[in-house]
């Protein structure tokens, strides 16, 4: 919403600073996104008359143009714009003037031809967005006028403010001005206009009927007589052009003019274009077509509303545009003036399946004022009473269904409490009349009673106690009220998953690995490229294709940023990435199974590599008793994969990624792989291990080394080892595994180095034995393995 | 019998002065001062010497000894710092030959920001919640005082996933849906931030992404007012951008909250910035909780969290925050 000063100052004798006032609008909520000085910076700029046109000699692209500018001598200017013919009156920059951008007006030759002057488009004198050409001026002005006077301009401030959906009110001129100055503690008044009756009454003219009340919950008609259509006068003209709108004719202007004053959006009907001298409003039937006032043949449906005349032909869309069958046209005499209230709910739904939205509309759909119809009739009338127009005596009002608003109870001291304030009721009670809130005590006089307070007709978006607290906070000033700090009555705290995850990022970082994060979504192809099921849940209205399904895995994402970095040469990267995966739930669960999961890839490195960051992150949230299963899920590297299992439970798989779903992402090295579910992982008890007492006596080593087959894994021995070694085993590595003669073809040597200890006596050469001899016995009788001499 | 040891002494002195290897020095050492060395043969003979003569001769002898001793222990030690620099040099190193392979890994910038304000919340008492990106038409809207149709829907450009009812399951457009979670599932008070990834239906530009971040505030005990909200905001300005920070409130319009405020900060030079939107928690969200409104009262707030990365690394395209190149995130 624009608002100038100037008309605000119409309703209330607000002062002060342009930017001050800025600052105010502001801080009542009506934030200010640009405030410009307008209509001055003209000093300089006068109205000339075109004597002659003539082709630059020279240039092909500027003419010169000689003007009368007053002086009665000819005065030639070099001019880029071909809109102007002999005898149009345009504003000429004479020399010497410094225009709005800076630029100073000199006498200078262009292309051999000397210039005394500029003339000027409508926007480089701010004067309007038309960049037709130069500004042609309308009526008879003598060359040499100041701009300034011919023109009516005064220096004028315009704001343009953001108006938040539940401030209706402020759509309007009074309503930004009712604001401001109960800001300022200024009056405020909306002057009853003036004018009087004449003429036939509009019921014996025109007779209106609501089918629908609960679309219409109010239409108010007059009639206006005496129209005759022609340009508005220069003031109303120049408000109407600063706040956006562009003047069409003085019917046109009133009625933009009466909308942006009062918030009342209204519409005029050839009267005599209605046909057969009713209106029936109500509810659009299916297929049923209409002109509108833009030319454009529209398809309605029951969702719309319509205004039908008197043969049940739609000639208007309810709330949101006219029809072109009833349009004021030059000949128009007499004009049914049309001021409704629309349900928002119904306009809006119209508006959005129409795909239309009009400055009416957009007033509508937010709730305008539905008493200020009779008021902004007259307004309207006056505005056209020098043309010779006058209103009709008699007024139509047909009452649908409007809301019910009762009054709301106020406690003060529920407005002190959540406020933090410490206002009296008379404050509270002052606070919410100046912006026409009117409280009365609810019971008696006692002083403890509470306010009762009316909503007025143009807040709607006020019907509770705390809609109401906020209006005081609002006029009482944001800025007033004293900052406090809450004293937290709990501990803060990460939870323990929380930090466990803290844990797992300092160890990937640790480890030189890069934390990404590519955007959740896939297209579609994105996951079986990957090797994996096509299941993910699919964005029922994306944007693009490409975003249009979520990840199930965070694979796609993470080989998408390999294959990304790859083009750039950026090879050999360990990445990883903690984020949620979306999947379809086995059961009837309401919410799609989302889970957060690391996943880590290691660019050009193998699943060596992939497992020994697995037990640096198992290290790290000691979660150490874990086993690793060979398993070639779908995507994964068939034989270079394990499953990692913890405590019986599937905590996610280490290996590689397939290659051929390398192959698919265009990734042209190995790629070590981690994924894990860290919901189950870190669900699972880990840390928190109880003291073991570090042993005074001394160890033993000794060796053993295993042939065993290839599909023997290397954990299995190192398990059966563990378990046969039992209580004096301190610590168990694998620390050679050797293929080739002598051992046979088929087969590898494990060898393990096993430390003995007791934590109570030295061990003797005779119990390592027996342990040793043990350990033999057990791999060799449970595995299809045998010791090496 | 004294000039001849003087002599030794002066024969001795060359001799290991001329020495330059250490097994060398060893074997000089006992050739002067072992069992057959000239002193232990002097020392021996000096029983059949009278006893005036003896005293003089042994005196001369020890000293002599002794001086043998040093002569010998000093070249011993002059030989071993010429060994050990020998050795040293052989090891030496160009250490920045081997300086510059070795880094850790690095958070990515957007994480780094989120930990950065749970440990500033944390420190004030708040506790960190979290909750579904895949939310339902009630957490997101409908318990957030948006009714079905009303027109403060279409302030969200939101988008839906095939999932249940159509309609009924969307992308969460901003995080304030946890705040009802966090209620749901706890008795009051509560004072949480909850930091999380939304979606909106936008076109990725300089200042949009389709996916972003938010961080959302709530506490609600009794008692807490306007100017509790206010003071904490104020108190988070200046911890999180620096004392000479500064914010304000200014009304706003937001369903979930009332009042409802806007959340600016003055940068030193005194510029403001809108940085998010807070208000009073609206009696209905605080119910449809399952939280008394009469009883409790509570304020919330929420504003985007990849921004404030931005803000403090000087990025200009938010859009760099989701490319991945690593060019860019080892930066930070």
């Amino acid at each position: 919403m624009k608002v100038l000063l100037s008309w605000l100052q119409e309703f209330a004798p607000v002062y002060g600073d342009p930017v001050e006032i800025g600052d105010q609008l502001s801080g009542l909520g009506l934030a200010v996104e640009e405030m410009t000085a307008v209509g001055g910076g003209l000093d300089g700029v006068v109205v000339a008359r075109v004597v002659d046109l003539r082709p630059h000699p020279d240039a092909d692209r500027i003419q010169l143009v000689d003007v009368d500018d007053g002086s009665g001598k000819p005065l030639q200017i070099c001019c880029g714009a071909f809109n102007m013919s002999v005898g149009d009156l345009v504003p000429l920059a004479t020399l010497g003037t410094t225009m709005l951008n800076g630029m100073e007006i000199s006498r200078r030759k262009m292309r051999g031809e000397w210039s005394n002057g500029m003339l000027c488009a409508a926007s480089e004198i701010g004067l309007g967005e038309d960049e037709d050409g130069i500004m042609l001026l309308e009526g008879a002005i003598d060359p040499g006028t100041a701009l300034v006077e011919a023109l009516e301009l005064h220096p004028d401030v315009l704001y343009d403010l953001e108006v938040n959906p539940n401030r209706p009110d402020a759509m309007s001129v009074i309503g930004v001005a009712r604001d401001l100055a109960a800001h300022q503690g200024v009056g405020f008044a909306v002057p009853a206009p003036s004018g009087a009756d004449k003429g036939q009454d509009v019921a014996s003219r025109m007779a209106v009927e609501v089918l629908d009340n609960d679309l219409c919950g109010r239409f108010v008609g007059r009639v206006v007589d005496g129209i005759q259509v022609g340009p508005s006068p220069r003031w109303l003209v120049n408000r109407l052009t600063a706040l956006g709108m562009r003047p069409i004719n003085n019917v046109v202007d009133a009625s933009n003019y009466v909308m942006l004053e009062l918030g009342q959006p209204n519409h005029t009907y050839d009267l005599a274009a209605v046909e057969g001298a009713a209106l029936r409003v109500r509810r659009a039937f299916d297929g049923e077509t209409i002109e509108t006032l833009d030319g454009v043949v529209r398809t309605l449906t029951t969702a719309d509303g319509v205004i039908a005349d008197g043969t049940d032909t739609a000639i208007g869309i309810a709330g949101i545009m006219g029809g072109a069958s009833t349009e004021v046209s030059n000949g128009t005499k007499s004009i049914l003036l049309e001021m409704a209230w629309w349900d928002p709910m119904a306009i809006a739904a119209s508006s959005r399946r129409l795909g239309l939205r009009s400055e009416a509309s957009a007033r509508f759909e937010r709730g305008t004022d539905p008493e200020i119809a009779e008021l902004a009739m007259c307004r309207f009338a006056e505005l056209l009473a020098d043309s010779g127009a006058t209103l009709a005596p008699g007024i139509i009002d047909v009452r649908g269904h409007l809301p019910v608003r009762p009054p709301v109870r106020v406690r003060v001291e529920r407005v002190n409490a959540l406020l933090g304030t410490n206002l009296s009721r008379d404050e509270v009670s002052d606070l919410l009349g100046s912006i026409g809130f009117v409280s009365q005590l609810a019971f008696g006089d006692s002083p403890s009673a509470d306010l009762e307070v009316t909503v007025p007709s143009f807040r709607p978006d006020s019907a509770t106690e705390i809609d109401l607290v906020e209006e005081v906070a609002r006029i009482h000033g944001y800025d007033r009220i004293v900052p406090t700090l809450p004293r937290s009555t709990i501990t803060g705290a990460l939870s323990p998953y929380q930090q466990d995850r803290r844990r797992v990022r300092d160890a990937m970082v640790g480890l030189g690995l890069d934390e990404v994060m590519p955007v959740p979504f896939l297209a579609p192809g994105d996951l079986e490229r990957a090797g994996l099921p096509a299941d993910g849940i699919t964005v029922t209205n994306p944007l693009v294709a490409e975003e249009s399904v979520m990840r199930a895995s965070l694979r796609p994402g993470i080989l998408k940023t390999l294959a990304y970095n790859a083009s750039h040469r950026l090879q050999g990267l360990g990445l990883f990435e903690i984020g949620h995966v979306y999947r379809c739930p086995d059961n009837e669960q309401p919410l799609p199974d989302e889970r957060e999961y690391l996943a880590v890839a290691l660019g050009g490195r193998d699943a060596g590599d992939a497992v020994a960051v697995w037990s640096a992150l198992a290290d790290a949230l000691d979660a150490r008793r874990y086993e690793l299963v060979a398993d070639g899920p779908a995507g994964l590297h068939a034989t270079r994969t394990a499953r990692i299992e913890v405590v019986g439970s599937v905590v996610g798989y280490v290996g590689e990624v397939d290659p051929s779903a390398l192959v698919a992402y265009g990734i042209a090295e190995r790629v070590g792989w981690l994924e894990v579910d860290l919901e189950t992982l870190l669900a699972i008890p880990h840390g928190r291990r109880s003291y073991k007492r570090v042993s005074r006596y001394p160890s033993s080593d000794i060796d053993l080394a295993f042939e065993v087959d290839e599909g023997t894994p290397a954990g299995l021995v190192g398990a059966c080892l563990r378990k046969a070694a039992g209580d004096l085993l301190a610590d168990l590595s694998l620390f050679d595994v050797f293929r080739g003669p002598p051992v046979s073809e088929g087969r590898r040597s494990l060898a393990f180095t096993l430390r003995f200890q007791a934590d109570n006596r030295t061990l003797t050469d005779a119990e390592v034995a027996a342990v040793r001899e043990i350990c033999i016995d057990t791999v060799q009788s449970t595995l299809p393995a045998t010791l090496r001499g | 019998m004294i000039s001849n040891l003087d002599h030794h002494l002066d024969e001795a002195a060359r001799a290991v002065g001329s020495i330059d290897d250490l097994d060398a020095l060893r074997a000089l050492g006992v050739e002067l001062l072992g069992k057959t060395s000239v002193v232990t043969e002097a020392r021996r003979a000096l029983g059949g010497l009278d006893p005036d003569q003896r005293k003089d001769v042994g005196q001369r002898l020890n000293e002599v000894r002794n001086e043998l001793e040093r002569l010998v222990s000093e070249r011993r030690t002059t030989l071993e710092a010429v060994a050990r620099s020998v050795t040293l040099e052989a090891e030496r190193l160009d250490l920045t030959e081997l300086d510059g392979n070795k880094r850790l890994g690095h958070r990515h910038v957007v994480t780094q920001t989120w930990e950065r304000l749970e440990d500033l919340f944390v420190g004030m008492g708040y506790t960190v919640a979290e909750g579904p990106e895949i939310e339902d038409e009630w957490h997101n809207f409908g318990a957030l005082n948006f009714p079905l149709g009303h027109p403060a829907r279409d302030m969200y450009d939101t988008l839906y996933v095939d999932h249940g009812v159509p309609g009924s399951t969307l992308l969460r457009t901003h995080t304030s849906p946890v705040q009802i979670r966090v209620m749901e599932d706890g008795e009051p008070p509560f004072y949480s931030i909850m930091p999380g990834r939304v979606f909106r239906s936008d076109t990725a530009d300089s200042t949009h992404m389709p996916v972003f971040h938010q961080i959302e505030g709530l506490v609600v005990d009794r008692g807490i007012t306007f100017g509790d909200l206010a003071g904490t905001l104020e108190a988070f300005t200046r911890a999180y951008f620096g004392h000479d920070f500064t914010s304000r409130l200014r009304p706003s319009y937001f369903p979930f909250t009332e009042p409802s405020a806007e959340f600016d900060i003055q940068r030193p030079d005194g510029t403001w910035l809108e940085l998010g939107g807070c208000g009073m928690v609206h009696p209905s969200v605080l119910s449809a909780g399952g939280v008394d409104p009469e009883e409790w009262s509570g304020f919330a707030f929420g504003f985007g969290l990849d921004r404030l990365a931005l803000m403090r690394h000087g990025i200009d395209d938010l859009r760099e925050l989701f490319r991945n190149d690593l060019r860019f995130l080892g930066q930070f």
